[in-house]
């Protein structure tokens, strides 16, 4: 494959160098507010990363998707309030019940269409927020505290910043690396064929449904991946981190870097996380900038920042 | 006995209150099959103007009837400066520009009102309990609610069913297309029917400001259930509106009621407590995803295509 040196190739090698090179640029600094800002950054692009699978590839608009944030999440909460430590259990324990979760709501939710789909995927994280707010013994709605991180043993220390930092880092450029392999394979290429003409998918014989289900559990388990991140660096779970307006969040940081390619969703988790943050240090009303900025984004900018960059080609 | 009586006209009561809210949203996403997330803002407008209206002229009815006004304007201002140009967009475009409003609102409500909730007190004559049969009183408030909401739903029906206008947006619902080549000034309309549903809602969130507070994101859970209701329902169709609204309305308070009791049978008391909100919320969720399961176009479709 010839390099073209295009925007949005530029772009993306800016952000990847970027990001590498940050804790460096921190510790020069001394600004570890940075770095704290774009773990969070991070974490919500493997979200955003694992939403865009789904949703850009896959055309299952998910409006539900803070639900696996939450089940990664609890699941650390849980296993470490209950005085299992060792990550080597957490984890996979994450990732397992984030699988099993969007194995049922996906063979169940994917019944239905359009708009309906939208709802049912709300529905089910909904009813996933319930369930944890009803916990009695795990906080309820004031949520649970974690006193200790995800034990490695020597392997990785989660409690130092700069280690953990490249451990979320590495967890994005995984799960990049993993739906890049995904939709230029057979199975991905299924799943783009099914999102554009279902009908003639299934006529050429491919069991549209099942390929569907698959690449829903495929972006679960991601994103309980990024919760089991985000609770870490957190040191706390609650119910709200699987409210739907964090649904919506993700959503929007998909859409506006660029729905269906491979990289505008981390460019949009930085822009909207960037945005927020700055726009609330210049007033405390920043959605009142925010709100009329993403009606615009919609109205104007169609296919999101990654779409801009890919019109502005040299030439 | 009387506890459950009582019990049935709350979920009544709040079973129609969600009624308005989800005609609203109902008419304008089957009519114009745009997802207006900013619903909730609506209602919450209306409620924020109502409490302004009623402190400046110091009467409830004079303030409610300027609110209602108000959030009519506020919703064809709304249609005409940016959600027309959505129409026939992706449902995610929806979303996505909704979501935004939504924000703007919250946050313009806590610049101009302040952070803190608002009340908004009722006249003497709506506070006195009513003795609807010998032995159970009812607050005259949550009977007024009830007496207006079926009197708007009432009237609803009729427009809809019986009138030129109700025609169209019937006929709207079933299939955009042809009536615009019918030669029906269909802009026009979709302006009237948002308007109305914003109307709708604020009437809805006017209504409900006296018994809980006025204050920001106070629309945000009633819209999702809203659309539970109209999913539920089938989207376009006033009558699934109606009955699923009802039945939400039924479940949520039956639930939030009884469910602390029957909880206490297999939980501990703290535990049945914390988990017996949860249950109840979430029954409503549950029986969305069986029906969406059970038939994945909600009970009554309204257009067929």
């Amino acid at each position: 494959m010839t390099q073209s040196l295009n925007a949005r190739n530029v772009v993306v090698v800016l952000v990847i160098t970027g990001l590498a090179l940050l804790p460096l640029y921190s510790s020069i600094s001394g600004n570890i507010f940075v770095l704290t800002l774009f773990t969070r950054i991070v974490i919500f692009a493997l979200a955003a990363v694992s939403l865009n699978l789904i949703m850009g590839y896959g055309g299952m608009m998910s409006f539900g998707h803070a639900a696996y944030l939450g089940i990664g999440g609890y699941a650390v909460g849980i296993l470490a309030f209950e005085g299992i430590g060792s990550g080597f259990i957490q984890w996979p324990v994450a990732l397992l019940a984030s699988a099993l979760f969007a194995l049922v709501i996906g063979s169940l939710s994917l019944r239905t269409r359009g708009v309906y789909f939208i709802m049912i995927t709300l529905a089910f994280a909904q009813m996933a927020y319930y369930i944890a707010s009803g916990l009695a013994r795990y906080g309820g709605d004031d949520g649970l505290t974690i006193y200790k991180r995800s034990d490695f043993g020597g392997l990785v220390n989660l409690s130092n910043r700069v280690q953990f930092y490249y451990v979320c880092l590495g967890c994005l450029f995984a799960g990049i690396y993993l739906v890049w392999r995904i939709v230029n394979s057979r199975f991905g290429l299924v799943v783009q064929g099914v999102r554009s003409n279902e009908q003639r998918m299934q006529a050429i014989g491919f069991h549209a449904n099942r390929y569907r289900l698959v690449c829903f559990v495929i972006a679960g388990t991601m994103c309980g991946l990024a919760g089991a991140l985000l609770a870490t660096n957190t040191d706390f779970v609650s119910p709200s981190i699987m409210y739907w307006t964090r649904s919506g969040d993700l959503m929007v940081m998909v859409i506006l870097g660029g729905m269906g390619s491979l990289f505008g969703p981390v460019i949009g988790t930085i822009v909207f996380l960037v945005l927020e943050e700055s726009l609330s240090q210049i007033t405390e009303f920043w959605a009142l900038i925010m709100g009329p900025l993403l009606l615009l984004i919609v109205l104007f900018g169609r296919g999101g920042i990654d779409g801009w960059l890919g019109r502005l080609r040299r030439g | 006995m009387l506890l459950l009586v009582e019990q049935l006209l709350n979920g009544l009561q709040f079973g129609l209150l969600l009624f308005l809210l989800a005609a609203g949203l109902t008419l304008v996403f089957g009519i114009m099959d745009f997802v207006n997330l900013a619903h909730g803002s609506l209602y919450m407008m209306g409620a924020y103007f109502a409490s302004t209206f009623a402190a400046w002229t110091g009467s409830f009815i004079i303030g409610v009837a300027l609110a209602l006004g108000a959030t009519l304007l506020l919703g064809i201002v709304l249609e005409f400066v940016a959600l027309r140009h959505l129409y026939g967009r992706d449902h995610l475009d929806h979303v996505l520009a909704t979501f935004g409003l939504i924000l703007f609102f919250n946050d313009a409500v806590r610049l101009i009102w302040g952070p803190a909730g608002l009340a908004l007190p009722l006249p003497t004559w709506l506070t006195v309990p009513v003795q609807i049969v010998p032995g159970l009183f009812y607050p005259s408030y949550r009977l007024a609610i009830i007496v207006v909401s079926l009197f708007v739903a009432a009237m609803l029906y009729l427009v809809v069913m019986r009138t030129r206008i109700g025609m169209l947006i019937r006929a709207g619902a079933s299939n955009r297309e042809m009536i615009g080549a019918l030669g029906i000034n269909i802009k026009l309309l979709f302006t009237l029917v948002f308007g109305l549903g914003a109307a709708l809602a604020g009437l809805a969130g006017l209504m409900q400001a006296p018994i809980l507070t006025v204050q920001i994101g106070m629309g945000e859970n009633i819209l999702i259930l809203a659309f539970v209701i109209i999913v539920i329902g089938g989207i376009g169709s006033i009558r699934g509106a109606f009955l699923a609204a009802i039945f939400v309305g039924m479940i949520d308070t039956l639930g939030r009621a009884y469910a602390p009791d029957l909880l206490r049978h297999i939980l501990s008391p703290a535990a049945a407590s914390t988990a017996a909100p949860a249950l109840s919320s979430m029954l409503i969720y549950l029986l969305m995803a069986i029906v969406l399961v059970v038939r994945p176009e909600g009970l009554f479709p309204a257009s067929k295509r």
